[in-house]
């Protein structure tokens, strides 16, 4: 397997506070990895990296062999990159459906997608059907302001899944969501990735992460400390080091 | 409103009927000027809130725009030797497009701040434009330009501007309409929500920030040349005015920002007013209590303007039965069009 999205040595300053160090990290194509580590340890920087929200201070950023190092998060997500955030965002004001609909890649001009309706019927079609497959149909015509907690991390997933991308990166999908949802979840995450979806997840939750990741990397303090299988990663020494360390020891 | 289409378009095809017919009803001089006037700030509020309202990008310096309009419009007329006349009204289009011109490269440093910043911007441009029409040449600076003066009739006179305005209404509602069941103003209402989750979405925000902006500035700047050449006069201080840029945002407001007829209503409702008291009190500034007690009423009675309020209480008329419950799935034609 090849790697689909990369990292290699990537560094991140905020003005004097040095976020990530040195980053290495390697999604195999049609893999689910996951990405863990205390809090603070650059999880999201590393995904706002790797999607354009930030620019590394060093290092390089590759999708299919080809530096993203510089693109925009247009770009990216043009590119096949979608990515959810760690507090969940929605256009609020906007219905389920019309939601759905601001994703959809049709490469189209300037003046067709003035003169167009939004949404082709098609469009709409196929945003039903992800609405469904994530169990929100019911709702396409509410604002996404009325969706419950869970209901609005699934629909910032099914976003996504309009535009097909190639990777998906989930920052803490799982984080205040209730059981059941988690559930349905892993196997949405599961069945895409069966499609030939690639995933890589930040998650606290080594439950899921346990279960569903075919490799995890952990992160400490801005750098990468290792990569290997769950049963790796949960054996090595150096890790509970880490956690042990930091706080949300009893996440694992 | 969602209204089901036959009632819009018997709503549309009234407006416009009495759109048409207004003029000849009340044929005093003294309504039809406050009806030409009126018709310029309901173009004004209406291509201003496809923008702000669509984007929420609030610019206060659609002057500008207004300003070179009124300038150019009366700078070509005079230089081209154009003969007052019905020949002056085909400028009108090109005043639209100086104006978006000039809205390029002003809306590209704007737009390059956010929230606050991006306010300053656009009122810091009005003052500067204002600043170079009191100093340039070719301006005429503080005594102004006159465009040539058409040798109608009064009873005409009006009638024709309010005509031609009225075309250019019509053609501003087109376009904001067009704009809000596009794929682009979806994009621009993705914008107001969450401008940096658009961008992870794919949507080319700088792009489309721009072009609505230049976008909305056209009309602006074609009202801007119609007013000069109805007033047969323009000065700096009128052509850039801040109270324009306040008049628009707060007839837009005070409609519902971002609803398709909601400034329409607010400009229809305010600058009659306006035009009213004018006329009734001599040009006084009084009316600027006025727009400010109004502003205070809708904000604390019907905060989102009034449109949206009232959408509300029909909907909420409308809905006797308890609204179906959030699991409910299926319902998919309806969802489909519910949408729409
Ligand atoms: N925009 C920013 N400006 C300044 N510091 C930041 C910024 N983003 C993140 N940081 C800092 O970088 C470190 C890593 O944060 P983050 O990537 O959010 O960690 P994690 O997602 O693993 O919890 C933290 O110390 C955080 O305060
Ligand atoms: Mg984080």
């Amino acid at each position: 397997m090849s790697a689909l999205i990369e990292a290699e040595g990537v560094g991140k300053a905020f003005g004097g506070l040095q976020a990530l160090t040195d980053c290495s990290l390697s999604v195999a194509e049609g893999s689910v990895s996951g990405l863990i580590g205390p809090n603070g340890s650059g999880k999201t920087t590393l995904f706002n990296l790797m999607t354009g929200y930030e620019r590394a201070s060093r290092g390089e950023i590759r999708l299919g062999g080809e530096s993203i190092t510089r693109a925009t998060p247009e770009r990216v997500f043009a590119l096949g990159v979608g990515r959810t955030f760690q507090i969940t965002r929605l256009f609020f004001r906007l219905t389920v459906l019309e939601n759905m609909l601001v994703a959809t890649q049709r490469h189209e001009g300037w003046l067709r997608s003035v003169l167009r309706v939004a949404g082709s019927a098609a469009e709409r079609v196929r945003a039903l059907e992800l609405l469904e497959f994530v169990g929100l149909s019911g709702l396409a015509a509410r604002p996404a302001g009325e969706l419950s907690y869970g209901q609005r991390k699934l629909l910032e997933l099914a976003t996504l899944l309009v535009a097909d991308p190639a990777v998906l990166l989930l920052d803490e999908p799982t984080a205040g969501v209730n059981p059941t949802l988690i559930n349905q979840l892993t196997e949405r995450i599961r069945e895409l990735n069966r499609a030939g979806k690639t995933f890589l997840v930040v998650e606290h939750n080594m439950e899921f992460v346990m279960g569903l990741c075919h490799q995890v990397t952990v992160l400490h303090q801005g750098r990468t400390l290792l990569t290997g299988t769950p049963e790796q990663v949960r054996a090595d020494p150096a890790v509970l080091d880490a956690y042990l360390g930091g706080a949300d020891d009893d996440d694992l | 409103m969602r209204l089901r289409p036959p009632a819009r378009a018997l709503l549309v095809a009234t407006a416009v009927a009495i759109l048409g017919v207004f003029p000849l009803i009340f044929s005093s001089p003294t309504s039809t000027s406050i009806a030409v006037f009126t018709l310029i700030f309901m173009v004004a509020a209406c291509a201003w809130n496809m923008f702000a309202g669509s984007s929420g990008y609030i610019a206060l310096g659609h002057a500008v725009y207004f300003g070179c309009g009124a300038y150019t419009l009366t700078l070509l007329a005079n230089h081209l030797g154009f003969a007052a006349g019905w020949g002056v009204f085909a400028l009108v289009p090109v005043a639209g497009i100086v104006a978006g011109l000039i809205a390029v490269p002003t809306g590209l440093i704007a737009l390059r701040a956010r929230r606050h910043t991006f306010v300053v911007i656009t009122i810091a441009f009005m003052f500067i434009f204002q600043l170079a029409a009191f100093n340039l040449g070719f301006t005429g600076g503080s005594s102004g330009l006159q465009p040539p003066t058409p040798l109608w009739s009064v009873d005409t006179y009006n009638l024709n501007f309010y005509y031609v305005t009225a075309v250019v209404l019509l053609a501003t509602f087109v376009l904001t309409w067009l704009v809000r069941r596009s794929r682009f103003g979806l994009q621009l209402l993705s914008i107001r929500d969450d401008e940096e989750r658009a961008r992870g979405l794919g949507v080319r925000v700088a792009r489309v920030k721009l072009s609505a902006f230049v976008l909305s500035a056209i009309p602006v700047g074609m009202v801007g040349g119609i007013y000069a050449y109805f007033l047969g006069q323009i000065f700096p201080q009128f052509a850039f005015d801040p109270l324009f840029d306040l008049s628009i945002a707060l007839m837009a407001f005070i409609g519902g920002l971002g609803t398709l007829v909601g400034p329409l209503l607010g400009a229809l409702v305010l600058e009659s007013l306006q035009q009213y008291f004018t006329v009734q009190y001599g040009s006084s500034q009084a009316y600027l209590i006025i727009y400010g007690a109004l502003f205070l009423v809708v904000v604390l009675l019907l905060p989102r303007g009034v449109i949206p309020s009232l959408e509300e209480l029909i909907s909420r008329a409308r809905a006797e039965p308890p609204e179906q419950g959030p699991e409910e799935p299926g319902r998919t034609a309806d969802t489909i069009e519910a949408v729409r």
